[in-house]
């Protein structure tokens, strides 16, 4: 599988995912850059967490916009994989490849710690190498986190199967008091319905060597290889 | 042709930086606040001369750029023609 990352202005996690893709998980990897509107023939596109183009009017906004996204439209419409991380979440919000919206965190801070998350479904190219209702251990940074849709919306997404991380305690329970930022329904990840563009707030990318903080986030890339292989890690 | 387009977040949406605003607002002891709303001002001068024209224009910006309709609503307020530059300028 050949995985490409994208490199916009601001973006501050692209280096990151980069290493995670190519010297932890070994797939091939290149760097994509936000002016260009060619993907170098990527089965995955990734967008890098960060502060794209200083997060100026709305997180994601502008990146939204940028000659790349054209190319990556056309891409998860083909059904290319595209996965956002943080700001690349709001990224997809912000360009309509996923449904709802960020606001700020309820509680007016920037957070940065370490989530339990429960894993709502295996059955995504994203999330094969987990297990469907596994809690799992990443860490969160951002000030915009909070995601909101309207409940009619919100409705339509859980009944499509759409969410796929939520925000829990260690034992998989979905409290207010383990929501970390106000999201409705404690929803961290959302795909689309096709189910091969996935948008995540938590950094799996910053958990997946035993040498930093965990091993949990290791498995979504991993696991995004061999269609047919199995590879749970941690 | 001028304009200024305000967004602001949707009112059944919590604005915790409107929030936040009210309570350091209280703290200085304006305490008869009852509600704040923070959002965005934009100004922006169109080469276009009819008002009709324009407010078209503006409303296609702000659907898909300047406000985020998930949890934003907008307003455009047309403020008139350009004034001529000033002679010597």
């Amino acid at each position: 599988m050949r995985s490409g990352v994208v490199v916009f202005p601001g973006a501050n996690c692209d280096h990151d995912v980069y290493h995670v893709l190519k010297h932890v998980a070994g797939h091939e990897t290149v760097f994509l850059w936000h002016g260009d509107e060619d993907l170098k023939g990527c089965d995955l596109v990734v967008l890098p967490g960060g502060f794209s183009y200083g997060d100026y009017l709305r997180g994601g906004a502008l990146a939204a916009n940028s000659p790349v996204m054209r190319a990556v439209v056309r891409h998860a419409e083909a059904g290319g994989l595209v996965l956002g991380i943080c700001n690349g979440f709001q990224i997809l919000l912000e360009a309509g490849l996923l449904p709802g919206a960020m606001r700020r965190n309820r509680g007016q801070r920037f957070e940065c710690r370490d989530v339990h998350l429960r894993v709502e479904r295996n059955d995504l190219p994203f999330t094969r190498g987990y297990r469907a209702g596994q809690v799992i251990s990443l860490p969160i940074a951002h000030g915009e986190g909070n995601f909101e849709a309207p409940a009619e919306l919100l409705d339509e997404i859980e009944a499509a199967g759409q969410v796929v991380l939520r925000y829990c305690d260690a034992a998989g329970e979905t409290t207010d008091e383990a929501n970390p930022n106000g999201s409705a329904r404690n929803i961290a990840g959302v795909a689309n319905r096709a189910g091969n563009v996935l948008g995540m707030m938590p950094h799996p990318e910053r958990a997946s060597e035993a040498l930093v903080c965990g091993v949990d986030g290791l498995a979504l890339f991993a696991g995004l290889g061999e269609p047919r292989r199995r590879r749970a890690v941690g | 042709m001028r304009a200024r387009v305000t967004v602001y977040p949707r009112r059944e949406i919590l604005d915790p930086q409107g929030k936040a605003i009210q309570g350091a607002l209280a703290g200085l002891g304006f305490d008869r606040v009852e509600e704040v709303r923070a959002g965005k001002s934009f100004e922006i001068r169109l080469g276009v001369g009819d008002a009709e024209t324009a407010g078209e224009m503006l409303g296609r910006m702000c659907e898909k750029l300047l406000a985020n309709t998930v949890v934003e609503d907008y307003e455009v307020e047309i403020l008139g023609a350009e004034p001529a530059p000033e002679a010597g300028r």
